[in-house]
């Protein structure tokens, strides 16, 4: 691999383009084009943002730039607090929950399915749907009047007063619902690589089925919960649409709090500095991710 | 093996689950009633309706619009960035990389807000008042669409390999002749799959659209979302129908050329199992 990646830079030195010198090599000015506009349109708006986050705000909509932290010194404020754990609860119940539901179910995909690329191009195709009408579509089945509602509970299966939607738990049901295509996809991917005669191995030479799961498949799956978690997880904390919609006024979390500051309350500053604490958390995990998966492929080799 | 079954039977209530909502929220757009949960028989009333209903048409119009030229501006950008990055040196390419990663994992509420504070400072800067409308929706949506081209097309160049190239340029053909006649046809199917489905991202997109659209520049799914403050209703889901239906056939048009360029290229190998 580094043979090969000098040789190539120093044919590129040269400059040289010969028959058999390898493929060409596209010019990087290819590249220009996006970065421009990942630069222009990215990287400056967030940039902005961090600027915005240490502004001041002056009278309703003024904004004059200083170097303020009163913004970040509002969120210890307790109300602020509530709204982050609450976000974290959110998105360690959306990981957990859409890993326990996904995970038998990239099991039987990987080990047991026979039309394997259709099952998967069904688990896909609800994830490239818009997430708006997948979200609302949960407006009319949790209705109280929505027939199969109705009917669990004119036979008791449930309480006759329960209330779901409007509350947290139809935002948990909406998260599941969302997010479980994303766990269930890199799970499959982890799992499909499993060599079962290894699993089979180990039950023959007297482990459980129980002990053979947790010693041969466990392990091998570790990178697979550790990216589907982290494509869970970190969109979670900015989660913003599903408790807009199906949540209630008591189901404020992060993203929606962002949100409140531009659309209703009019704090940009504040709303900004909110987003750059989303960001911080999140490149904390992303890095935390990056050093467990990169110790396992080290520790592979 | 109970475990087999019991697992099988867990899968089919998963994909009943994810399947569900969207078959209630396409059953009820075909209620002829007026109140979404009354049944008031079969009709496809809801659809000449919305179809009838420049609220619905005029958003309807601008979603094709933007996500059309959202794809072909992802496509060229995306395309060319793919080009560029696998044979850049590390010390380049790494943080492109990332750049490219991180267009895609930052939560979408904090872009569409970034976004939004850029284009406002923007248009004051330039003199220019407010600028948000159908244009901002647009760039925006690039970003992240100009990413997912990318990642769909490098997938496909570094996995053909160099030795068509190389034999292109065995055979006397120049940069920019091999580059036509031989990677390009290679890569198209790729750049046509990521077209499409930066099309769907753009024409689905709510949040990113929500913070940096103007006044008079609602797209369908803006339109859907600020009716649902006065909850569903059975046009609403008609027009969530023709959202679904056009996504639909973006995504599974980008899954047959996929799979189909694939079958044709192992067909044509003339090495078995190459």
């Amino acid at each position: 691999m580094a043979v090969e990646a000098s040789s190539l830079s120093a044919r590129r030195r040269r400059g040289a383009i010969r028959a058999g010198a390898g493929g060409p090599r596209y010019p990087g000015w290819l590249a220009l084009p996006a970065v421009a506009w990942y630069a222009l349109f990215f990287l400056a708006p967030l940039s902005i943002m961090a600027v915005f986050s240490v502004a001041t705000r002056v009278g309703f909509t003024e904004i004059v730039y200083s170097f303020d932290l009163d913004n970040f010194r509002y969120l210890w404020d307790p109300l602020y607090g509530r709204v982050f754990l609450r976000t974290l609860g959110l998105a360690f119940f959306g990981t957990i929950a859409t890993l326990l539901v996904g995970f038998p179910v990239a099991y039987y995909l990987a080990r047991y399915a026979r039309r394997r690329t259709l099952l998967l191009l069904l688990i896909v195709v609800p994830f490239w749907t818009s997430f708006l009408i997948r979200t609302y579509s949960w407006l009319i089945i949790l209705d109280r009047d929505f027939p199969v509602f109705r009917a669990l509970r004119s036979i008791g299966v449930l309480p006759e007063d329960l209330q779901i939607l409007y509350t947290s738990k139809a935002v948990y049901i909406g998260v599941v619902y969302n997010y479980l295509p994303l766990m269930i996809l890199p799970l499959y991917a982890a799992l499909e690589r499993m060599d079962w005669s290894l699993v089979e191995a180990a039950q023959d030479l007297g482990d459980s089925a129980l002990r053979a799961f947790r010693r041969v498949t466990l392990p091998l799956v570790v990178p697979g919960i550790a990216a589907g978690s982290l494509l869970v997880f970190i969109p979670l904390m900015g989660e913003f649409l599903i408790p807009v919609i199906l949540g209630g006024d008591l189901t404020v979390y992060a993203g929606n709090l962002i949100g409140q500051q531009f659309l209703t309350a009019r704090d940009w500053p504040f709303g900004a500095a909110i987003a750059m604490v989303v960001i911080a958390a999140m490149t904390v995990l992303v890095l935390a991710y990056a050093r467990l998966v990169g110790g396992e492929e080290q520790h592979g080799r | 093996m109970a475990g087999k079954r019991a697992l099988g039977a867990w899968t089919a209530l998963v994909y009943l689950f994810l399947y569900a909502p969207i078959v209630v929220v396409i059953v009820y757009a075909f209620n002829g009633g007026r109140q979404v949960l009354n049944w008031g028989g079969f009709s496809t009333k809801w659809f000449g309706a919305a179809l009838d209903d420049p609220t619905i048409t005029e958003p309807f119009t601008n979603s094709l619009l933007v996500a059309a030229g959202n794809a072909v501006i992802a496509c060229v950008l995306g395309t060319a960035l793919a080009l560029a990055l696998p044979r850049m040196r590390p010390w380049l390419r790494l943080p492109l990389d990332a750049l490219v990663y991180m267009t895609l994992v930052t939560p979408e509420i904090v872009f569409g807000i970034s976004a939004l504070i850029f284009f406002v400072q923007a248009g004051n800067w330039l003199g220019l008042g407010s600028i948000l409308g159908l244009k901002t929706i647009l760039i925006a949506h690039v970003v992240f669409n100009a990413s997912v081209v990318a990642l769909i097309v490098r997938a496909r160049f570094v996995g053909m390999g160099q030795t068509l190239e190389e034999a292109s340029y065995d055979l006397g053909a120049g940069r920019v002749a091999t580059f036509r006649q031989v990677t390009l046809p290679a890569l198209a199917p790729a750049v046509l799959a990521g077209g499409l489905l930066a099309f769907t991202f753009s024409f689905d997109d709510f949040i990113t659209s929500f913070f940096v659209s103007g006044a008079g520049s609602t797209t369908l799914p803006l339109r859907i979302f600020s009716s649902l403050r006065f909850g569903v209703s059975p046009i609403i889901n008609a027009a969530a129908v023709m959202i679904l239906a056009v996504t639909l056939a973006a995504v599974v048009l980008a899954y047959l050329v996929l799979r189909r360029s694939e079958q044709g290229r192992r067909r044509a190998t003339p090495v078995p199992g190459l």
